[in-house]
């Protein structure tokens, strides 16, 4: 018995190691993913808030600038198809109007001192801005989580595993149109 | 007026413009690079710290060694002096070293798990709600989001001075703090540059290194101190009583004393070096957090602005010591502030000179 033992304990060991290594790369891979996941609800989060804190900021510039009905329309419009926008290329096209959309009535309210002096508007602007900024923070923070994915599920060994395991590439937040490059600060 | 100087040419957009290659920065360094290759410095840096506990360590134990090894008790109750032997102080250096590892191992051990909120009390520092002040919550919200990483809780410093800083175990247990100076005197986008600033250092494990290495260095700086009085008060008491009493004695062997006396050379630089070593990984990571704020705002403007309006000012913080001043964004402590230049560093700042910190940044290809 004592000198077949010996072998017999090492291959032990090392199939327990290789089992649990391949273990560790099956749940890393899962965690990346989820983590990819996420990530795509997280920007769908701050989506949602900003189509809520819009309403609240249009009643406030009616106060104060209602003939520029045609701006207050234009937000008004973008919101809901933004709202009411579906799949990924559809969303990213609305938001993006959105975006300018706002961008004109705050261009404005530059005209309107009495305007600029409300604090409930500065408090909506503060918090758009801020929205802006989380939903521009948010794409890449998903980006990187979905790189970082992607990356597992192509270089060795993890590749094996995932291959085993049908993993599935997934897509990076892209830039649809010309009016969505804007720098991920916005200054309104 | 007839023009005397000829119209400069405008300078082609299409040129890179030819920047002075700082030191130890190359061109077109990209974040990862950067992030990748201090990690690689620090963990350098860290490896440094644990051979100098260890050595110095060795020499202390081959000092104690040599002291109480050069005498032997023989039959009678006497002491003869075998002299100084070359096992005795190898043992001794030995011996320490291994202690040395294992004191490392388990201060590591310890400042990996303690708390950090220590600073936190010292100044004063008050959480706010998002109520208190949307603005600067908002804009560490952001940034979180940017980052990844859970957000941080968010204090404030009652205090005229401008200066902030991070302190937390890990992201996790993040905390980023400012004084109410520092707050009222930035814009959004400078404010984002200094908080961006101090959640890289919560991103990168800062933190955790920084208390790593003053547990270190602090071991040093007490054992020699203890060692020192040790070998005073044993030179006052016990080495010369022993001496009297034997009876002729063997010769010192040669290599013995050049150990012996090399320890004793390393043991009063060891803690020196310590607090260099510390001090340069701090001027490091200050330098990586700058990197990691860019990153993570796209807009290096907003905290070179920052570290301008932190430049010009001069007054120093209250409660801050000489152990917590790393983890400001600009250090701190009077010394610096009034009489200390911006534009220089020496081997014991904590941090490297601002105008430098400045270039870097601009450096950066956003």
């Amino acid at each position: 018995m004592g000198p077949i033992l010996i072998p017999i304990i090492i291959i032990v060991v090392v199939v327990l190691f290789i089992a649990v290594w391949f273990f560790g790369m099956y749940n890393g891979l899962v965690r990346a993913r989820i983590g990819s996941e996420t990530a795509w609800s997280d920007i769908d989060v701050q989506l949602k808030r900003r189509h809520d804190l819009i309403p609240n900021l249009v009643e406030t510039v009616k106060g104060y600038a209602a003939h520029e009905k045609d701006t207050l329309e234009n937000v008004i419009k973008a919101r809901n198809s933004a709202v009411s926008a579906d799949g990924v290329g559809a969303t990213g096209q609305a938001e993006g109007m959105l975006s300018s959309a706002l961008g004109k009535l705050f261009a404005l309210s530059e005209s309107y001192p009495d305007l600029k002096a409300n604090q409930n508007f500065l408090q909506l602007q503060e918090e758009l801005t801020s929205t802006e900024n989380k939903i521009g923070f948010s794409r890449t923070n998903y980006n990187r989580m979905t790189a970082n994915y992607n990356e597992k599920l192509q270089t060795v060994p993890t590749n094996i595993v995932a291959g085993m395991f049908n993993f599935e590439n997934r897509d990076l937040f892209e830039v649809e149109s010309a009016e969505e490059r804007e720098p991920t600060q916005v200054k309104f | 007026m007839a023009k005397s100087e000829p119209i400069a040419e405008p300078s082609n957009p299409a040129v890179h413009e030819e920047r002075e290659p700082l030191k130890g920065f190359p061109d077109n360094l990209t974040y990862t690079d950067l992030i990748a290759r201090n990690k690689r410095n620090s963990a350098l840096i860290v490896l440094i710290m644990f051979l100098l506990i260890t050595f110095f360590g060795a020499s202390i134990g081959a000092i104690l060694a040599a002291w109480g090894g050069s005498s032997q008790q023989t039959g009678d109750g006497g002491y003869e002096s075998t002299g100084l032997q070359l096992g005795t102080v190898v043992m001794g250096l030995i011996a320490g070293g291994v202690i040395g590892v294992f004191v490392a191992i388990l201060a590591t051990l310890w400042s990996w798990f303690s708390g950090s909120n220590a600073i936190l009390r010292m100044t004063g520092a008050k959480q706010i709600q998002k109520s208190d002040d949307p603005q600067l919550f908002n804009v560490v919200e952001e940034l979180s989001i940017a980052a990844g990483i859970p957000m941080p809780g968010v204090y404030l410093i009652s205090d005229p001075g401008m200066n902030a800083f991070a302190t937390g175990r890990d992201p996790a247990h993040g905390v980023v703090a400012i004084t109410t100076g520092l707050r009222s005197n930035l814009n959004r986008d400078e404010l984002a540059g200094v908080m961006a600033h101090e959640i890289s250092h919560i991103r990168h494990y800062d933190i955790r290194l920084g208390m790593l290495m003053a547990t270190l260095a602090g071991i040093i700086i007490f054992a020699a101190d203890a060692g020192t009085r040790m070998a005073f008060y044993g030179a006052l008491f016990g080495g010369g009583g022993r001496g009297n009493r034997n009876s002729g004695g063997g010769g010192a062997n040669p290599l013995a004393i050049l150990i012996v006396v090399l320890a004793v050379i390393f043991a009063i630089l060891a803690p020196i070096c310590a607090v260099m070593v510390r001090f340069a990984m701090s001027r490091q990571r200050e330098y990586l957090a700058d990197a990691g704020a860019v990153e993570l705002t796209r807009y290096p403007q907003g905290l070179v602005g920052a570290l301008k309006k932190l430049g010009a000012q001069r007054q120093p913080l209250r409660h801050v010591g000489q152990s917590t001043a790393p983890l400001f964004i600009v250090n701190p402590l009077k010394k610096a502030v009034r009489g200390g230049r911006h534009d220089v560093s020496t081997a014991f700042s904590t941090h490297p000179p601002l105008t430098d910190r400045i270039a870097r940044i601009q450096a950066l290809e956003p």
